[in-house]
């Protein structure tokens, strides 16, 4: 029995046995960390500092020329860096609430209701679960093409909507709310929307912050619509402009290219920061199978 | 006598295939079209000779036979390479996971999260982010921060071109893949150790577990199949995914002299560089079978014990 105080999985406080797990977490967090600080170091340095020999990571006289140069670029361009940001704000609020949106729905059919299709669609979507959405890139270009969307801001939505791993997700989650409860409501007269909406979606709250954080990072970080599906520029989203600076512009843009990433990051980071304690609930509770 | 219980039934069951169709509609009709029929249309496209401009002919399995007797990059090169890769990244990511996720689990909430968040956030920096930091860490020059540290510490004479060389491209791919692979598949296997049951611990060791490693394989893993799975599949598709990084790193699509050259690469060298779609589609549909097999093993063994 003296052996079992080892396990101490989920301790309610700091004790000096967890301290050979600090031994190579924090220095390993540290590495995992480098490449970030390197991000953010470098998008406050001015010139000097960027060629500077023997190469600094750290930064010395923060500046934010290279916010400015960044934002200088796009007007050359003819389209205001404004307008890649706000196509992005756009397309990823739209795209993570109907994802949400279309998401709870769908599990909320294959988990609550009754129909003759449900189990082969819902083992449709876990085969899904191992697509590779590079693989086919040109039939989904053709596809977009032909039903009309290419060129279009549902060019950049469509196509994500529908997120196998979401919908597993949010399923497994809505199968343990009780049918009981829901019963319940429709015996108080409420429709099948009523409960869906009343009832359904509080409960599954926390499963839906994940696909959320997921869908996020989906669409803010989509550049392939852009590259291939979108010819129009003032269509195209902050990622793909941004991905366009750092491809090849040497050391001279590396200022620029920091302070792109920077942009690109810290939406991602902060989203998942405020979210995450919810996500790390929502996996506890899938019981993914 | 059960004659209400019944019309309430009836009523349910009827108003739920007209509801059946609301809710699951809109997420299967976008289901469909773009993921069963363009995986569908990559099969067809895979039995013709299609250039994008010209109505695709078919030409019957011409695509796949050449792939595997005349296409000889495809074959002694991006196989290997592809293979290779995912080799090193899945397992080692996967173990480097779990890992990583049993250790902090063993830590108070706070520091736990913080340390999560941390490894998490590679993941999310992956593609524009991740040329920037790495180009710079491995640039050819001698102002490049690995070219700097070694010529400081006599390691090196002259400046190595790291990710334009052939020997090191690869391994620099590996270890940004690995840097990167703390995605979802992690957040699972730690909720997933969090969640097992103390008490089962605590019995166990009356049974006679006597260490650590007895725990972990007899307790810890069993008890948590289902997001061992998860985070598999998850490491299995990611690993096949990540042909963009070779190309990232490098600049260039085919990379020098193929060495990062994974399938992904392939394909878009040849669909979208070269525009022979149906070869591209046959390379595609290679690789979806190639993703499916291997998920299909890891189920294999991930659920066996159930």
């Amino acid at each position: 029995m003296a052996s079992f105080n080892q396990t101490k999985i989920n301790p309610q406080s700091f004790h000096y046995s967890q301290i050979k797990f600090l031994i190579y977490l924090v220095p390993l967090a540290i590495v995992m960390m480098l490449p970030i600080i390197y991000i953010v170091s470098t998008a406050f340095k001015p010139m000097d500092e960027l060629f500077a020999y023997p190469p600094r990571f750290f930064v010395i006289n923060p500046t934010l020329n290279n916010f400015v140069n960044l934002f200088r670029q796009t007007s050359q361009s003819g389209i205001p860096f404004s307008r890649y940001i706000f196509n992005s704000i756009v397309v990823s609020s739209v795209g993570v609430t109907l994802t949400i949106l279309i998401t709870s729905m769908a599990a909320y059919g294959l988990s609550k209701l009754k129909f003759k299709i449900k189990k082969p669609l819902f083992v449709i979507n876990q085969y899904a679960l191992m697509f590779v959405s590079v693989a086919v890139t040109i039939p989904r270009f053709l596809i977009i093409v032909n039903i009309g969307l290419y060129d279009t801001f549902w060019a950049h939505i469509l196509p994500l909507l529908a997120m196998p791993v979401g919908l597993f997700l949010v399923k497994q989650f809505v199968d343990q709310v009780p049918d009981a409860l829901l019963e319940a409501a429709k015996i108080d007269g409420a429709t099948e929307y009523q409960i869906f909406w009343h009832v359904v979606i509080p409960i599954i709250k926390p499963a839906l912050a994940t696909v959320a954080i997921l869908a996020f990072q989906t669409f803010w970080n989509n550049e392939v619509t852009s590259q291939l599906y979108i010819t129009n520029d003032s269509n195209k989203t902050i990622s793909f402009f941004l991905s366009t600076i750092t491809s090849g512009s040497g050391v001279a843009g590396a200022g620029m290219s920091a302070a792109a990433s920077l942009i690109m990051f810290l939406p991602n980071i902060i989203f998942f920061i405020l979210i995450q304690n919810k996500v790390m609930d929502t996996m506890a509770h899938s019981g993914i199978k | 006598m059960d004659k209400p219980r019944y019309s309430l039934g009836y009523k349910i069951a009827h108003s739920d295939k007209l509801s059946a169709l609301v809710f699951v509609g809109p997420y299967y009709v976008l289901f469909s079209i773009f993921i069963i029929i363009a995986v569908l249309a990559a099969v067809l496209l895979s039995f013709t000779y299609f250039n994008t401009i010209e109505f695709p002919t078919m030409s019957g399995l011409k695509n796949y036979v050449d792939i595997v007797t005349t296409d000889n990059t495809f074959m002694q090169v991006i196989l290997p390479n592809t293979i290779k890769f995912a080799l090193i990244v899945g397992p080692g990511g996967y173990l480097l996971s779990f890992i990583l996720a049993w250790s902090l689990a063993q830590l108070p909430h706070k520091l736990r999260t913080v340390l999560a968040i941390i490894f998490y956030s590679p993941s999310m920096t992956m593609g524009v982010a991740m040329v920037v930091v790495w180009s710079a860490v491995f640039s050819g020059d001698q102002a490049g921060y690995l070219n700097h540290f070694m010529l400081q510490m006599n390691l090196i004479a002259e400046p190595v071109q790291w990710l334009q060389s052939p020997q090191h491209l690869m391994n620099i791919m590996i270890i940004v893949s690995l840097w990167g692979s703390m995605g979802v598949g992690f957040l699972a296997m730690l909720s997933g150790i969090l969640n097992v049951d103390k008490e089962i611990f605590e019995a166990a060791y009356m049974d006679g577990i006597s260490n650590k490693f007895q725990e972990i394989f007899f307790i810890t893993i069993p008890l948590m199949k289902p997001q061992m799975l998860f985070g598999a599949v998850m490491m299995i598709v990611s690993t096949f995914q990540a042909g963009a990084i070779g190309v990232q790193l490098s600049g260039s699509n085919p990379t020098p002299q193929n060495a990062g050259q994974l399938i992904l690469n392939h394909i878009e060298d040849f669909g979208f560089i070269r525009f022979e779609m149906g070869y591209a589609a046959a390379l595609s549909v290679i690789l979806l079978i190639l993703v499916a097999l291997i998920s299909k093993v890891a189920k294999t063994y991930l659920t066996e014990k159930e």
